[in-house]
C-alpha cells in the first residue's frame, strides 16, 4: 500500500470515526456539529479521491486529483469569470427574471377566470414535466448564439413551475379570509395585494427556488449548441473535446457554487417575505 | 366533461396562439423565396426588407402572406406541417414495416426509453438505499442529508458531456452506458430526498405502539416505515422518471451520438432541418407524457389496494 492510498483511508477512516462520535454525542442537535458533520464528510471524500487517484496514477484526461482541480481553477481564475459572467450573470439571470415575471403576471391574469385556471393547471403541470431543454437548438436559431437565445430557453423553463406555483398560491386564502375583505368593502386590487398575494408567497417562492436550477442547466445546456467564445457550457464542451477535464472541474465547481449561492439567496429572501409562515416562526 | 372541457380550450388557444404566429415567423424567409421564384415584392431585395418589420412586410405583400403557412424549412413550422412530419416518421413507417428503421422516430424513441429505464432503475435504487440508510444511521443523516439537499441545486446536467468522454476512455463501447449513468444521477436525488421524509412520515405514536408490541426494527420497517412511505415513493418517481427523461436527452446532444431522440435533436440542428427537430420534441414530449401517466396509474392502483386512496387524491 503506498503512502498516499494509506494516508487516505486513514484520514477516511478517522473523519467517519469522529462523525460517528459527534452524531452520538449529547450535542448532536447543536449548530456546530449539524456544520463540522458534512463538512468532515466532503473533506474526506475529497482526499480519498486524491489519495484514489495518486495510488492509481488515474491519468489526468480520465479523473484529475482534486490539487490538480483547485492548481486550475487558480490559474484560470479569468477564463472562469468571463464564462460567469455570459452564462450566469447574462443567460441565466436575465431569462430567470424575465420568465419569473411574466409567469407571475400571467398567472395573476389567469387567476381571474376560474375556467382558464382550471385549463391551465393540469396543462402546466404537464409541460412542466417535459424535456423543455430540447428547445434549446430552436431558440439558438431564433434569438443567435449570444446570451439572449440563452435567457429566452431560460424563461421557457422557468416559466411553467413558477406560474403552476403561483396560480396553486393565489387560492391558498380562505372563504373566511376573503370574506373579511369583502365586509371590509376591499376592491379586488386591494384584495390581491394585501391578503391573496401575501397568502400566496410560500408557493410563489417553491416555484421560485425549482426555477433556480432549471435556469442554470438551461443556461448551460444551451450553450452547447452554439455561443460565442465564452461560456461555462462553451467551456465545458470544448474542454471535454480537447480532454482538458482539470478545466471542467473548475467549471462544474463553479456552476455548483453558482447554483448553491442563487438558491440561497433565493431562500433567503423567502424568509425575509414569509415571515410569518409558521415553518419560519421561532 | 366538466374537466376535459377548460383543457381542450386552453390546448385550442395554445394552437390558435402558435399558427396565428406563424406568419411574423416566417414571412421573411417567405418573401425572400417569393422574390427569387420571380413575385413582386414591397419592398425589393432581402437587405432593405431587414428595415422592414415583419408587421409592416405581412401588412404591404398580403398576397404572400399564405406562403408563410408552406415553407419548407420554416424557423416556425404550423401545427399540421408538424403533425405531417410527425406522422411520416412513426405512423406511415410502422404501416410500412420499417418501424425500426434508422429514419423512424419510433426506432430512437425506444433507444432513448432503454436508457432512461435503465437509468431510473439503478437512480432509484441508489436512492432508496441511501434513504434506508440516512434514516436508519445518524452518522449518516448528518454527513450526507446537506449533500442530497445541496446537490438538487447544482445544475448536473453540466456533468454529461463529460461522462461520456469518460465512458469510451474507460473503452465502454455501449452508448447507452453512459446516457444511463447520467440518468441515473439525475433520478438519484429526488428520490433520495423524497424517501427520506416517505420512510420517517410515520408519527411517533405509531413507533411507540410498534415498540409496545416489541417489534423488532426489521418488522418495524417492512410493517410501518416502508407502507407509510409508499405516498411519497410515487411522488419522488414521477419527479424522477421526467428528470431520468431530461438527462438521457442531454445525454444524447453532444456530437457524435446518432441514435436517439436527443440526437435526431442535435442532427436536425445541423443539417437545418427544423421539422424533424420539432417532431422529435414532439415524440419526447409524448414518452413523457406516457411514463409520467403509467406511474400516475401504478400510483392509484397501489394506494387504492393498500386503502390509502386518499392519499391518492
Amino acid at each position: 500500500m503506498t503512502a498516499p492510498l494509506f494516508f487516505a483511508l486513514l484520514f477516511w477512516l478517522a473523519a467517519w470515526g469522529v462523525n460517528v462520535k459527534l452524531a452520538n454525542a449529547p450535542g448532536r442537535d447543536s449548530l456546530g456539529v449539524r456544520i463540522v458533520v458534512p463538512l468532515l464528510f466532503g473533506a474526506a471524500l475529497i482526499v480519498l479521491w486524491e489519495g484514489l487517484v495518486r495510488h492509481f496514477e488515474v491519468l489526468p484526461v480520465i479523473l484529475p486529483a482534486p490539487s490538480v482541480v483547485w492548481e486550475t481553477f487558480l490559474a484560470s481564475t479569468e477564463i472562469l469569470w468571463v464564462d460567469f459572467q455570459q452564462t450566469v450573470l447574462k443567460g441565466a439571470l436575465r431569462g430567470y427574471a424575465i420568465g419569473c415575471a411574466v409567469a407571475v403576471l400571467c398567472a395573476i391574469a389567469i387567476d381571474r377566470s376560474a375556467f382558464l385556471t382550471r385549463g391551465l393547471l393540469p396543462v402546466g403541470n404537464f409541460v412542466a414535466a417535459l424535456p423543455i431543454i430540447g428547445i434549446a437548438p430552436i431558440l439558438v436559431s431564433w434569438f443567435g448564439f449570444d446570451w439572449q437565445s440563452k435567457a429566452a430557453v431560460v424563461v421557457v423553463m422557468v416559466f411553467f413551475p413558477v406560474l403552476v406555483n403561483t396560480v396553486q398560491g393565489l387560492r391558498e386564502a380562505d372563504a373566511m379570509q376573503r370574506d373579511l375583505m369583502r365586509t371590509y368593502a376591499a376592491s379586488y386590487r386591494q384584495t390581491l395585494w394585501k391578503l391573496r398575494l401575501p397568502a400566496a408567497m410560500p408557493f410563489v417562492f417553491n416555484g421560485l427556488k425549482i426555477a433556480t436550477t432549471l435556469a442554470l442547466i438551461g443556461a448551460i445546456v444551451a450553450e452547447y449548441f452554439g455561443s460565442p467564445t465564452r461560456g461555462m457550457g462553451f467551456r465545458i464542451s470544448i474542454s471535454v473535446g480537447s480532454l482538458s477535464i482539470d478545466l471542467v472541474w473548475a467549471e462544474i465547481a463553479v456552476a455548483a457554487l453558482a447554483g448553491t449561492v442563487f438558491y440561497g439567496l433565493v431562500a433567503f429572501i423567502e424568509k425575509r417575505v414569509t415571515f410569518w409562515h409558521p415553518t419560519n416562526r421561532k | 366533461m366538466r374537466k376535459a372541457l377548460p383543457v381542450l380550450v386552453v390546448l385550442a388557444a395554445i394552437l390558435g396562439i402558435w399558427w396565428l404566429a406563424v406568419a411574423p415567423m416566417n414571412i421573411r424567409i417567405a418573401l425572400d423565396g417569393a422574390e427569387r421564384s420571380g413575385a413582386a415584392v414591397v419592398p425589393e431585395g432581402a437587405r432593405e426588407r431587414q428595415e422592414v418589420s415583419v408587421w409592416a412586410l405581412m401588412a404591404r405583400n398580403p398576397d404572400l402572406v399564405p406562403l408563410s403557412y408552406a415553407q419548407e424549412r420554416p424557423r416556425l413550422p404550423t401545427p399540421g406541417q408538424v403533425a405531417t412530419e410527425f406522422w411520416d416518421t412513426t405512423g406511415a413507417m410502422a404501416l410500412d414495416g420499417r418501424a425500426m428503421s434508422r429514419r423512424s422516430l419510433l426506432f430512437h424513441a425506444w433507444i432513448t426509453l432503454q436508457s432512461t429505464f435503465w437509468g431510473f432503475l439503478l437512480g432509484t435504487s441508489l436512492g432508496i438505499a441511501g434513504a434506508i440508510g440516512i434514516v436508519y444511521s445518524r452518522t449518516l443523516n448528518l454527513s450526507l442529508m446537506p449533500w442530497a439537499i445541496i446537490s438538487q441545486t447544482i445544475p448536473i446536467v453540466a456533468l454529461a458531456p463529460m461522462i461520456i468522454v469518460l465512458a469510451s476512455q474507460l473503452g465502454i463501447e455501449e452508448r447507452g452506458v453512459p446516457k444511463a449513468i447520467i440518468s441515473a444521477y439525475l433520478c438519484f436525488f429526488p428520490v433520495l430526498v423524497g424517501m427520506v421524509s416517505g420512510l420517517r412520515s410515520p408519527a411517533a405514536a405509531q413507533l411507540d405502539l410498534l415498540r409496545t408490541y416489541s417489534a423488532t426494527p426489521s418488522q418495524g420497517f417492512w410493517k410501518l416505515r416502508l407502507p407509510a412511505s409508499v405516498p411519497y415513493l410515487f411522488a419522488s418517481l414521477k419527479v424522477g422518471i421526467a428528470a431520468a427523461l431530461v438527462g438521457t436527452i442531454v445525454g444524447e446532444l453532444p456530437t457524435g451520438a446518432i441514435r436517439g431522440l436527443g440526437a435526431r435533436i442535435l442532427i436536425g440542428d445541423q443539417f437545418g432541418t427544423p421539422l424533424a427537430i420539432w417532431a422529435a420534441l414532439f415524440m419526447a414530449a409524448i414518452l413523457a407524457g406516457v411514463l409520467v401517466t403509467f406511474l400516475d396509474l401504478a400510483q392509484r392502483v397501489t394506494l387504492r389496494r393498500m386503502g390509502l386512496a386518499e392519499a391518492a387524491r
